[in-house]
């Protein structure tokens, strides 16, 4: 029991980076833009949130600096695919390639050496007990002694499912991914929906790659998202495009990396490289085993042009 | 279409050869040429942000790329996998397949050419050589062939799947260096040499240096590192250029990627041509895998490549997915690389900014094909 309680909590350690990139991706998909980049946004947010937080002490500027790297990408990102037309996974991969550089380059020239990286680190993010509901046998210690950002990352759950579903912004959003012709005689403006909910992508990528450096390791290394962006993608495949289905998605994933990490340190048989590629290969079991045609925006990677 | 396929945008049209020559004058050299030249300033930039000299640092560069016959071999060495797994991505692109799984390919394709590689002792290079490059090939078309079948039968997004099998592929490698392909007593994550017979000729010590002592010239050249995959790329890319442009086959890839709708229409089968588009593609990026472990490195590592699959996609799209286009696009990214890699030496910049330009590139090609579709309104 106390093995599966501890797992549980690595999932709500290791499940958020995934679920802030995923909600946000939810977004940009629901609006018919799919997001490739996400994974350099979150390298970027990684890269950014670390070194704020390690030149200033504070984890406001870190996280800061990581929305405001992702918000220039992302403007980027929806100027070249919305504005521009240009085609969403070329700039995706694009915008992976161009991260993975100048966060290593930039690493390596600050705080690292060519071939030698110095090991620097911070403190993480502090956990915050909730008085009371932390006590709750079992579920008080997975759910409630966490830091502030898996608070907030679970409450953006209801909080993106009530913008899509039950407000005016989220039909819209809707009807831009799935019918932007109709959307835009219905007076609705495509680009401006599109701009903001890649934006929200980017934002949420940010903050998820954020996560990763200032709440979970205390550090940055080199690509040290290593596909969790890409996963992310598969996250909101797998939730169907719903916040709920997301969370799902995002904690599953996030208790298969711990469960690998458990296993790795647990001294089992199977060589190490076997269950450090198993988050992948689950990965593609996933999005093969949920066949997910139906419930695709039905204008999703399709420029619009007006 | 659902899922996550992608429509062809412009720059993918059926056939290149059919615009006017200006235009492909333009698309071909001219926006290339800005966008190479735009992503050097940008990066020169950063560089001097980053408190660099950055016209020393790319003089140094340019030195490492085209200044010496040592340096000129060094692009040409790392052109040859870009131009390979360049063209196979070409061919997965032009079905409006994103296969991004090049990496995963390219070891896949590494391991099968080690397996073989280290068996071949005293057969005749004739032979042997062939023999590991097929090898290659066939596993990366088999590792290319997994997001096209999931594609075809499950509707996957073949972005997703082939995104994972490059993790996949890098771990299986790893643990097949550290174990079961482990050298014999080695200390080093690291297989066996492969055989004498399966490594590729090199251009100067096997082929120039005879061919000229042969006819009389009694010369001393240098014992360049540059190998024949550079002639086995270029070959494949003229193979390429006529598969794509003048079979049938290279029609169905084309027309499946221009417009799956009216392909189905004159019934060519989408799911066929989808996987066949893949084998290729994967195979391509196999055997650029299998042309670096036969010619510069010649056994199996953990993470022999900085990402030649992830810059192949880079390579293919400068060129508009054209074969005949990725030799020199695969040029200019191989002396990018090489360039870079001399500068990290001379002046203590690290080789990851060629990632950098990289990007910076490709979003300024985009940025410019779409001037023109804007002031057309599209």
């Amino acid at each position: 029991m106390l093995w599966v309680r501890l797992l549980l909590e690595a999932a709500f350690r290791l499940g958020p980076p995934l679920l802030y990139a995923a909600l946000g991706e939810t977004f940009a998909e629901r609006s018919g833009i799919i997001n490739i980049g996400i994974e350099g946004l979150m390298l970027t947010g990684a890269f950014l949130g670390f070194i704020g937080t390690f030149s200033t002490g504070s984890y406001l500027v870190g996280l800061g600096s990581a929305v405001a790297g992702a918000l220039v990408l992302g403007l980027a990102f929806a100027f070249l695919t919305i504005t521009v037309r240009a085609n969403q996974i070329v700039v995706g991969a694009a915008l992976n390639i161009f991260s993975l550089g100048i966060t290593g380059f930039f690493f390596r020239t600050s705080y690292g050496g060519l071939t030698t990286v110095r090991a620097i680190s911070i403190e993480t993010l502090p956990l915050l007990p909730i008085p009371l509901l932390s006590d709750i046998p079992f579920l008080g210690p997975v759910l409630f002694q966490q830091s502030l950002l898996v608070y907030l990352a679970l409450l953006l759950v209801p909080l993106s499912f009530f913008i899509i579903h039950r407000t005016a912004l989220g039909l819209a959003i809707q009807a831009v991914g799935e019918y932007p012709r109709a959307a835009d005689t219905a007076g609705i403006n495509v680009y401006r929906i599109r701009y903001l909910c890649t934006l929200i992508g980017a934002v949420l990528a940010g903050i998820g790659g954020a996560f990763l450096s200032i709440a979970h390791t205390g550090t940055f290394i080199e690509n040290m998202t290593a596909g969790r962006g890409f996963i992310a993608l598969a996250v909101v495949i797998l939730g169907r495009w719903n916040p709920y289905g997301v969370l799902i998605g995002a904690l599953t994933f996030g208790a298969s990396f711990a469960l690998q990490l458990r296993l790795q340190t647990a001294g089992t048989q199977v060589p190490y490289q076997f269950l450090q590629a198993l988050p992948y290969i689950v990965t593609i079991l996933a999005v093969t085993a949920f066949r997910s045609r139906i419930a695709a925006p039905k204008a999703l990677a399709v420029p619009y042009t007006g | 279409m659902s899922g996550l396929t992608v429509r062809a945008s412009k720059p993918f049209a059926l056939s290149a050869l059919s615009h006017p020559w200006s235009q492909l004058l333009w698309d071909g050299l001219v926006l290339p040429a800005l966008a190479v030249g735009s992503g050097l300033v940008v990066g020169g930039i950063i560089l001097q942000l980053a408190g660099y000299q950055a016209l020393p640092a790319f003089s140094a560069m340019f030195t490492g790329a085209f200044g010496t016959v040592l340096s000129l071999s060094t692009t040409l060495l790392r052109a040859t996998p870009l131009i390979l797994a360049g063209l196979g991505m070409a061919i997965a692109f032009r079905c409006s397949m994103w296969n991004i799984g090049a990496e995963g390919q390219l070891y896949a394709g590494a391991i099968a050419a080690t397996f073989v590689g280290v068996r071949l002792e005293g057969w005749p290079p004739l032979l042997a050589v062939p023999t590991v490059l097929l090898a290659a090939f066939a596993a990366g078309a088999c590792w290319g062939f997994i997001p096209g079948i999931l594609r075809v039968r499950l509707g996957a997004s073949e972005v997703v799947t082939s995104i994972m099998l490059n993790y996949v592929g890098i771990y299986l490698t790893s643990y097949l260096v550290t174990g079961p392909m482990r050298e014999p007593g080695g200390t080093f994550p690291q297989s066996s040499p492969l055989a004498a017979a399966a490594r590729l000729p090199r251009v100067v010590r096997d082929v120039l240096a005879p061919i000229l002592n042969g006819l009389g010239f009694d010369v001393q050249l240098p014992n360049l590192r540059l190998h024949i995959g550079i002639l086995i790329a270029i070959g494949t890319a003229i193979i390429l250029h006529f598969l794509l442009f003048r079979t049938t086959l290279g029609y169905q890839i084309r027309a499946v990627g221009y417009n799956p709708v009216a392909a189905r229409h004159a019934g060519i089968s989408q799911g066929r041509t989808v996987v066949l588009a893949m084998l290729i593609s994967g195979g391509m990026a196999g055997l650029a895998g299998g042309i670096e472990i036969t010619g510069p490195i010649n056994r199996l590592l953990q993470g022999f490549s900085p990402g030649y699959g992830y810059e192949a996609i880079a390579v293919a799209l400068m060129a508009h997915n054209t074969p005949l286009g990725i030799l020199l696009s695969g040029l200019v990214f191989g002396a990018l690389r090489s360039g870079a890699e001399f500068m990290q030496l001379r002046a203590s910049i690290p080789v990851v900014l060629v990632f950098m330009i990289q990007g910076l590139v490709i979003l300024f090609i985009m940025g410019y094909a779409a001037r023109r579709l804007l002031r057309t309104g599209g």
